[in-house]
C-alpha cells in the first residue's frame, strides 16, 4: 500500500457508518446581499476599487485609447506592452498612428525565457482587456491567453484595464453562472481587486508589494 | 528575547516560554495594537450580525459536506488535476513530503527555490530540510521574508512579523540588506520589491499553499495582496503546491461562501487584491507559466482527528486567524511562545493532532475558557469544546480504550486522579459533606498561606467561621 492508499483508507474507515452532508447550497445568502441596481453597479464597483488606490475611468469605445495615451503621458511613460493581437490592441495601435508621438508599443510575443530581464526592469507598463468585473467586491475578471499572458498584468508597475460596462456582474456567484466557469476553467483565471499591497509592516498600508503599484480601470459604457 | 536566541522555541516549554513573553513590554504592545487593529478591521466587514450567522453557518456546512466525503472529495480532486496535466502526490508525514518535494527539485539540479505563502511547509520545516540538501528556499512574502532575514519563525499565520514595529524592520533591513536606515513603511516595502524581484526568476521552482483546492475542476485556489504568489506560481518553471488533506472543496460554487468568510475574518477585507485560479501548467501555445505544477497532498496528523467525529470539526479551519486575532491569552504572549506552527487556539487544538500530546499536553490548558474564538470562527469550529474535550484526553488513564490520540494521558496523574475521587465522593454523599463542612470552618485557622501555584497570584482563601447552609438552617428554623 502506497501512501495515498493508506490516507484514504484510514479516511474511509472513519467514515463507516455515516450518511454524507447533503448539499443544501444557499443561493440567495451569496447573491442577496450583493444586489445592485443597473444604475449603482458600476459606481459600486468604482468605489470599491478607488477604496484600495486603484484608479478608474469611466469612457466610451471611441475615447479610451485617447485616455491611454493621456494617462501615459502624465506618467511620463513611453513604452506600452499590449497585444497586437487583440481588437483593443489594433484600436490603440491605429491611434497611436494617427495621433503620432512617441509612445513605443511592443507586444508579448516570445516565451517569458527569451526576454525576462526586458519584462521585468524594462516595461513600465501594460494594458489588458478584461472578461469582466464584479461590482460588489471592485473585481476584474482576467482570463490570461496566448495573446495576454499571466506576466502581463502582473509585472509592470502600471497596469491599464479595458473593462466593459456591460460585462459588469453583480457578485461572483452570479458572474461565475452567467460565464459557465464549471464547463471548463483555463491554466489561470484570476480576480484582479487593486494594485499589489501589504500591511505586514506594523499593519500600516503599502502600495505595489509585488505585482502593480498602480491600476488604472477604463470602463467603457457603450462597449 | 532568549527563547529566540537558542533553539526554536518547543510547545513542551510553553509555560515557561508564556512567563517570559508576558515579561516582553514591547512584545505587548506590538501585539496589542495589532490585535486590536485586526479585530476592528473585522467588525467593519460584519456589520449585518444576521448576515454574518448565516454565512458562518453556511461556511461550517460546506466544510463539513467535503469532510463527509473526503476521500471521494479528494480522488475527485486528484482524477482533474492530472486530466488538467497536475501531478498530485500523497504524503502520509512530514519526512515523506519533504522527500517528494526534494526529489522534485533533483530531478530538476534545482538550486533556488522561491515561496509564495505556505503554512504546510512550515509544518514540513521545508525551508530546513531542502537547505540541508544544497537547496535554497527564500521566502517572497514580505512578513516572512521579514522573518526569514530575522532567523525567526512566523508569529501568526497571516501576518508573520506581527510581532515586530516599523522601527525594528527598519534596523531589520538596515543591517542585514545594507541599506539606508528609514522607519517609512512605503520605502521600507519598495526595499523589500527591489531585493526580491530578481530571485522570482532566477529561482528553479516555486512552491506555494493551497487555500482551497477545488475537486469539481481540478483547480487550486490562492488568495494574496502582495503578488508574490503570483509570481512564485507563474514565473519559475516549476510549481510546487504544498497542503493538508483538509483544504478540499467539492464544487467551485462551494468557494463562494469560504472566499467571504476568509478574507472578511482575516484581514478586514472584502477580497484579497488576487484571487489566482491554477487549472494547470503552462500550455503548449501559452508563453508564461510553470512548465511543471505538482500538488503535494499531507496527512501529518490530519487523519488522528477525522477518525473521531467530535474532533473531525477541527479540520473545518480555513486559516483565517481570526481565533488567535480574538484570543485575550495570544495576545498577551504573541505567537512564538506556543512553539508551533500554528499557534493562538486554532494551534491548541491542531497541533496535539500533529505532534502528539506528550509535547502539547500545555497547550489546550492556555486558555480562559472566554470563548471568542469559537464565537468568532467562520466555519463555527466549536473550539472551546474541542479544548476541552483535548484536556479530557490529556488526563485519561494512557491505557484506557478507546484511543483516540497519540500521546493520550500525557497530563495523567495518578496522585490527582485519587483527588477527583475524593472529591466526587465529598460532594456526593450529605454526611461526608456535613462533616467536611464543619472540619473546614471550625478549623479555619488551619489554611496555610501557601498552596503552590494558586497562592503565586492570589492570596490564600479563608473559609468563613459558619458554612451557608449552618447560616440556612438556623434562619429558617427561626421562621
Amino acid at each position: 500500500m502506497n501512501a495515498k492508499e493508506r490516507i484514504l483508507g484510514k479516511l474511509r474507515a472513519s467514515l463507516a457508518g455515516t450518511t454524507p452532508v447533503a448539499d443544501d447550497y444557499d443561493i440567495g445568502l451569496v447573491t442577496d446581499p450583493w444586489r445592485y441596481a443597473a444604475d449603482e453597479r458600476i459606481a459600486r464597483l468604482r468605489r470599491m476599487l478607488e477604496a484600495v488606490h486603484g484608479e478608474t475611468r469611466v469612457t466610451t469605445a471611441a475615447e479610451w485609447p485617447q485616455r491611454v495615451l493621456e494617462a501615459l503621458a502624465a506618467r511620463g511613460i513611453d513604452e506600452l506592452l499590449v497585444s497586437p493581437a487583440t481588437a483593443h490592441g489594433r484600436s490603440l495601435a491605429e491611434h497611436v498612428r494617427e495621433q503620432g508621438g512617441a509612445l513605443r508599443l511592443k507586444g508579448y510575443e516570445r516565451p517569458v525565457e527569451a526576454w525576462k530581464d526586458e519584462l521585468f526592469f524594462h516595461t513600465p507598463a501594460s494594458l489588458t482587456g478584461t472578461l469582466g468585473g464584479i461590482a460588489a467586491t471592485g473585481s476584474l475578471v482576467l482570463w490570461p491567453s496566448p495573446q495576454e499572458p499571466r506576466l502581463m498584468s502582473l509585472v509592470p508597475p502600471l497596469h491599464i484595464a479595458l473593462l466593459n460596462a456591460s460585462e459588469v456582474r453583480d457578485n461572483l456567484f452570479e458572474l461565475m453562472h452567467a460565464q459557465r466557469w464549471t464547463d471548463g476553467l483555463p491554466t489561470n483565471a484570476l480576480l484582479v481587486s487593486g494594485p499589489s499591497k501589504t500591511a505586514d509592516i506594523q499593519q500600516t498600508l503599502a502600495y505595489g508589494a509585488h505585482g502593480p503599484k498602480e491600476l488604472l480601470v477604463l470602463v467603457i459604457e457603450d462597449a | 528575547m532568549s527563547m529566540l536566541a537558542d533553539t526554536p522555541a518547543q510547545p513542551i516549554a510553553f509555560t515557561r516560554n508564556a512567563r517570559e513573553a508576558l515579561a516582553d513590554a514591547q512584545l505587548r504592545r506590538n501585539f496589542r495594537g495589532a490585535m486590536d487593529s485586526l479585530m476592528d478591521k473585522r467588525r467593519n466587514q460584519f456589520p449585518d450580525g444576521d448576515e454574518l450567522e448565516r454565512l458562518r453557518a453556511f461556511g461550517n456546512r460546506v466544510r463539513a459536506r467535503a469532510l463527509s466525503k473526503l476521500p471521494d472529495v479528494l480522488e475527485r480532486l486528484e482524477a482533474n488535476l492530472v486530466r488538467n496535466g497536475v501531478q498530485v502526490h500523497w504524503a502520509e508525514t512530514v519526512e515523506e513530503a519533504n522527500a517528494i518535494v526534494h526529489d522534485i527539485a533533483e530531478r530538476h539540479a534545482a538550486k533556488k527555490l522561491i515561496k509564495g505563502k505556505s503554512m504546510v511547509s512550515e509544518e514540513m520545516e521545508m525551508n530546513h530540510y531542502l537547505g540541508a540538501r544544497g537547496v535554497d528556499c527564500l521566502e517572497s512574502d514580505m512578513g516572512e521574508f521579514i522573518v526569514q532575514l530575522r532567523e525567526e519563525k512566523p508569529s501568526h499565520i497571516i501576518m508573520p512579523a506581527i510581532h515586530l514595529n516599523a522601527g525594528q524592520v527598519a534596523k531589520l533591513f538596515h543591517d542585514k540588506l545594507d541599506v539606508e536606515y528609514t522607519e517609512d513603511v512605503d520605502r521600507l516595502i519598495q526595499i523589500g520589491r527591489e531585493t526580491l524581484r530578481r530571485n522570482f526568476f532566477e529561482a528553479d521552482i516555486g512552491v506555494s499553499g493551497v487555500n482551497f483546492a477545488i475537486a469539481e475542476t481540478g483547480t487550486l485556489l490562492l488568495v494574496e495582496n502582495e503578488g508574490n504568489g503570483r509570481m512564485s506560481t507563474t514565473v519559475p518553471p516549476v510549481h510546487i503546491a504544498v497542503t493538508g488533506i483538509e483544504k478540499v472543496v467539492e464544487n467551485l460554487r462551494d468557494v463562494i461562501p469560504l472566499l467571504s468568510l476568509l478574507t472578511r475574518s482575516a484581514t478586514g477585507q472584502p477580497i484579497t487584491t488576487y484571487v489566482n485560479m491554477i487549472s494547470g501548467p503552462r500550455k503548449a501555445d501559452e508563453l508564461d507559466g510553470p512548465q511543471e505544477v505538482h500538488l503535494v497532498l499531507l496527512d501529518n496528523g490530519r487523519s488522528q482527528a477525522f477518525a473521531d467525529g467530535e474532533l473531525r470539526q477541527t479540520l473545518n479551519c480555513i486559516r483565517c486567524g481570526a481565533c488567535m486575532n480574538h484570543c485575550p491569552v495570544y495576545t498577551r504572549i504573541g505567537g512564538h511562545a506556543y512553539g508551533t506552527v500554528y499557534p493562538g487556539p486554532i494551534g491548541k487544538i491542531v497541533t496535539p493532532h500533529m505532534l502528539g500530546l506528550e509535547t502539547t499536553r500545555d497547550l489546550p490548558t492556555a486558555s480562559s475558557m472566554c470563548g471568542a474564538c469559537g464565537e468568532v470562527c467562520p466555519v463555527k469550529i466549536p473550539i472551546p469544546s474541542l479544548l476541552r474535550r483535548l484536556r479530557e484526553e490529556a488526563v485519561r488513564a494512557p491505557a484506557a480504550e478507546p484511543h483516540h490520540m497519540r500521546g493520550q494521558g500525557a497530563k495523567h496523574s495518578k496522585k490527582e486522579t485519587l483527588v477527583w475521587k475524593a472529591w466526587r465522593a465529598l460532594n456526593t454523599s450529605p454526611g461526608l459533606y456535613r462533616v467536611a463542612m464543619y472540619a473546614g470552618t471550625r478549623l479555619r485557622g488551619l489554611m496555610p498561606a501557601d498552596i503552590g501555584p494558586w497562592t503565586r497570584y492570589r492570596s490564600a482563601p479563608k473559609p468563613a467561621a459558619r458554612s451557608l447552609h449552618e447560616l440556612a438552617r438556623e434562619h429558617l428554623g427561626e421562621q
